[in-house]
């Protein structure tokens, strides 16, 4: 049995851990107000646009007009997956369940015989995927030390995706990311973002709500509707780029906080658990003491 | 007391403006326009430009760093790169 000395070094040592993880716990359950807060806010904007297109490009009939933006190379031979995931560890399975997701579809379309690049966003997605991938993995986008991720930080993965599109690097383009549903559960997603994937029921939903909205008119388009067309569709891989970077980064706070709650019970009951034994072994020591000095004055 | 149309200003981090008002005036790509109730459904670039909105016989005024506008008749949505509050309001 372990001495007194090294049950209370163990203990104190438990309890130390246990104050870092609640720090952080409270720290998460603060920053995924404000992370949040930020998704949400961004909703609109995406929505918006999201509608927008999907009214755009239902008046589109003729695809071999139609950008390449929407209507893709015409080939799916290289995909570009871009990654993304958080700065820092210590937040559950947050940052492998993207990593596991983003490998398994990697390995599903390279067994296809299809290129693939990856283009991973956050460190650690690009440490958990550098073993696997080492030929694939592009120069990675990390936003170290940043306080929070704005429309600045999604318009540099914006452009150096829409750059390498334009200079024919990729066919296919999927975003992989943390869906936030509520702080215990984050669903990591692919998503499609080039060619433009747009849900025909919400297209139809959007179609039927414009009808009514319109009351019978016909939209008037200025410019031309291809040329809107041409400056939205970009834009649009900023949006859901920076759609994705808020979900993720509310995932991450919510994930590190369960994780962090999580680690703060286990500490406290191994501190119960520990002390269980100290105060039994301290009792077992003065006992055999006093045994030793009765038998002791006995013998007297 | 004449029609309002819903006027939302969306820049990606957050909607910025949401309420009913008497009408905007909007810095199009191919030449500012009004808008009031009823106009006719639109949709149009925007141009780095200030963006007017007028309520009770005051005005507000954003400037834009260019967007996209979509007008139906029931209202206005302008979705905004970058939006900075202009001159503020005033009589």
């Amino acid at each position: 049995m372990a001495s007194l000395k090294e049950l209370r070094n163990r203990i104190a040592s438990v309890q130390a851990t246990q104050k870092i993880t609640r720090a952080m716990q409270m720290v998460a359950a603060s920053k995924l107000r404000r992370a949040q807060e930020a998704a949400e806010a961004a909703r609109p904007y995406a929505d918006r646009m999201g509608a927008v297109l999907a009214n755009l490009a239902a008046g589109i009939t003729d695809t071999t007009s139609a950008p390449r933006l929407l209507a893709g190379t015409g080939s799916d031979q290289r995909h570009l997956l871009i990654v993304a995931t958080a700065e820092r560890g210590l937040c559950g399975g947050f940052n492998s369940s993207i990593s596991r997701l983003a490998r398994a579809d990697a390995q599903r379309l390279m067994g296809e015989g299809k290129q693939v690049e990856i283009l991973c966003v956050g460190r650690k997605g690009h440490d958990a995927l550098k073993r696997s991938f080492e030929n694939e993995l592009l120069e990675p986008i990390t936003f170290q030390g940043l306080k929070s991720i704005g429309f600045e930080q999604a318009q540099q993965v914006g452009e150096k995706v829409l750059a390498d599109f334009a200079a024919d690097k990729f066919d296919v383009c999927t975003l992989y990311f943390s869906r936030f549903e509520n702080v215990i559960s984050q669903i990591p997603t692919g998503l499609q973002i080039i060619p433009a994937s747009i849900e025909t029921s919400q297209a139809d939903n959007l179609a039927d709500n414009l009808a009514d909205a319109l009351q019978g008119a016909a939209y008037d388009y200025e410019p031309e509707e291809n040329d809107i067309l041409d400056a939205l569709l970009p834009r649009n891989i900023t949006v859901q780029v920076l759609r994705a970077l808020l979900e993720n980064a509310a995932s991450e706070q919510g994930a590190r906080m369960s994780a962090m709650d999580n680690a703060t019970r286990n500490a406290g009951e191994m501190i119960d658990s520990l002390s269980i034994t100290y105060n039994r072994s301290r009792q077992a020591q003065i006992t055999k003491e006093l045994i030793e000095i009765i038998s002791g004055a006995e013998a007297l | 007391m004449a029609d309002k149309l819903q006027f939302d200003l969306v820049s990606p981090e957050k909607l910025v403006f949401s309420a009913q008002v008497d009408g905007v005036q909007i810095p199009g790509a191919e030449g500012d326009f009004g808008a009031l109730p009823n106009h006719s459904p639109v949709m149009a670039m925007l141009r780095a430009g200030t963006l007017v909105i007028e309520n009770d016989g005051k005005t507000q005024d954003y400037t834009l760093d260019g967007g996209f506008v979509d007008v139906t008749p029931q209202g206005v949505t302008v979705l905004a790169e970058s939006i900075g509050e202009g001159a503020g309001e005033e009589a």
